[in-house]
């Protein structure tokens, strides 16, 4: 019996405005999310023998394994990559542990309280605290990051939503990509939201005079094209085909898996204003889309159903170009269409609100739709849907699932 | 002191021993990119081998701090106390240096004016007698 990795059990905490979890640490809302991933799996705490997780986790595995008290780790594993760019790869190193005997169950999980840290797109800096007590300087680097944000920082590039807004703007400059056709992905994926009891912004329509209207925050992101900030965590279980086949739902295959980054990229535009002009006003995706569709042995066209990572609203309109929809330059008219739409667009996207409407999991939550996308347990399901694409953060090294219903 | 564009409280410049040279140039008020020795290269932010040739001798060659907008973004959050608002982030494209680019700031300019493709050059920001933060402004000649 076969050993391929398949997703076996999805989880999650509540999710609540950033800050607002305060009563629980991070780390205990981590383990409720694993502990109802596995449930929904239909397997037993005991039978998890490894976790994976990606960059800046603060919730180390070996912790979590002993607090849920695991008779056993196996494999403890985390990508290096920044911020939301390794969900998928996350899930992938789990696959591949499952698949090669590593582990047997693999529990993929991100949890997040901000409140409880600092915010991100701060990076711990306060606007308002006074100058510093000694005339400015140049500080030593404690790691290669800083050492490289030192050609950032120094110039206020400390928002993500102003080092994202850098590819999009080349776009619109390119290729005439307006703030309207930003505004409609953002509509679109709140539309999707307003039926998902889970999301955070579900109760809030949007129109897309809304959108307009909403404060601007790194030209041309206005706060609505931002994803939320929140707290809760996430789960996901992989396992192996033999093991899967018997457990309470019905399995969800993981047909291909990718991630990586194209050469140069590093931390993404935080820090590298020296991308290829060909790659500048791109995900930087478009090889690893290639390698992903030619693993499943797939194309664009057969993808039912997309949860693409949306930390900006120009980030999803780049993918969208990467992975093929479209061609390059056309992201614009292809979102104004409709295309991402439920039920009617040609490729429904994000139908759990996404990072902008759902809850900002760094994307794993983006793997828990992708497999209830496939077990017809959305909120917005595509009927007879077989394929599912799932991708993580872009404009940065990224990764990304095909994920399949056979 | 030259004139101020942005208050004390900005993140300070962060550097190890590869980077640190560019902020000594800076401090003299000359920019200065880094170039492979072996290739001809041209590489920031610096990096202790080149990409393309993987050697590790390099030098750094002063440029003029002429060049153009390739992007930007007009941010509207504060970074540091007492700033004002907005201010314009850049990637600026430098003529004499095989088109690499730095990340810095647009000072004495509307954002509104702010365009891909607009000229500009340097102008030196001494945040104290120590350090000199290179920004760009649109050309005046």
């Amino acid at each position: 019996m076969s050993r391929r990795a398949h997703l076996a059990g999805v989880g999650e905490t509540r999710y609540a405005r950033w800050g607002k979890i305060g009563d629980v640490t991070e780390h205990a809302l981590a383990l409720e999310a694993i502990q109802r991933a596995v449930a929904d799996a239909g397997l037993a705490i005991d039978d998890v023998d490894g976790l994976a997780s990606f960059a800046d986790d603060r919730n180390e595995a070996v912790f979590l394994a002993a607090e849920l008290g695991l008779p056993r780790l196996r494999f403890a594993n985390m990508v290096w990559m920044p911020g939301g760019s390794g969900a998928c790869a996350a899930v992938a190193n789990a696959a591949m542990a499952v698949e090669t005997g590593q582990a047997e169950v693999v529990v993929v999980y991100r949890s997040l309280c901000q409140g409880q840290f600092f915010r991100f797109g701060t990076g711990g800096v306060d606007a308002s605290a006074p100058p510093p007590p000694r005339p400015p300087t140049v500080q030593q680097a404690t790691s290669l990051m800083l050492a490289s944000l030192g050609f950032a920082m120094p110039y206020g590039m400390i928002m993500a939503a102003a080092a994202f807004a850098l590819p999009t703007r080349r776009h619109m400059h390119l290729y005439g990509t307006t703030s309207e056709q930003l505004g409609r992905i953002a509509v679109t994926f709140r539309e999707h939201a307003s039926r998902n009891p889970r999301a955070v912004m579900g109760g809030k329509p949007m129109t897309l005079a809304d959108h307009q209207a909403s404060p601007m925050i790194a030209d041309p992101h206005r706060l609505f094209d931002c994803c939320l900030e929140s707290d809760g965590a996430c789960a996901v279980v992989v396992t192996t085909a033999e093991r899967a086949r018997d457990l309470a739902k019905r399995p969800v295959e993981i047909l291909a898996s990718e991630q990586g980054a194209p050469k140069g990229m590093a931390f993404g535009h935080f820090t590298n204003a020296n991308l290829p002009d060909e790659l500048y006003a791109t995900g930087g995706g478009e090889e690893l889309a290639r390698r992903l569709f030619g693993k499943a042995g797939l194309g664009p066209g057969d993808v039912d159903v997309a949860q693409i990572y949306d930390h900006f609203t120009g980030c999803v309109l780049l993918q969208i170009e990467d992975y093929g929809f479209c061609k390059r330059g056309e992201g614009g008219p292809f979102v104004e269409s409709g295309a991402l739409s439920w039920p009617n667009g040609s490729l429904p996207t994000n139908t759990h609100g996404g990072s902008l409407s759902e809850a900002y999991m760094h994307g794993l939550n983006h793997v828990v739709e992708g497999v209830r996308a496939l077990r017809g347990e959305s909120t917005c399901p595509v009927e007879g849907a077989e394929v599912c694409l799932v991708t993580s953060a872009a404009c940065t090294p990224s990764s990304a699932l095909l994920l399949g219903r056979r | 002191m030259s004139e101020r564009f942005f208050p004390d409280g900005m993140p300070q410049p962060l550097a190890d021993a590869i980077s640190l040279p560019f902020w000594q140039a800076a401090a003299e008020h000359r920019l200065v990119v880094q170039r492979c020795t072996g290739c001809g290269h041209m590489r920031l932010p610096p990096a202790p081998i080149c990409p393309e040739c993987r050697s590790a001798a390099a030098d750094w060659k002063r440029v003029s701090g002429r060049g153009e907008v390739y992007t930007y973004t007009i941010v509207h959050r504060p970074i540091a106390a007492g700033q004002q608002l907005p201010f314009v982030i850049a990637v600026i494209a430098l003529a004499e240096a095989g088109g690499v680019r730095i990340i810095s700031n647009l000072v004495g300019v509307k954002p509104d004016d702010v365009a891909v493709g607009m000229p500009v050059e340097l102008v030196w920001e001494d945040m104290s007698a120590e350090l000199a933060v290179p920004r760009f402004r649109p050309r005046r000649d």
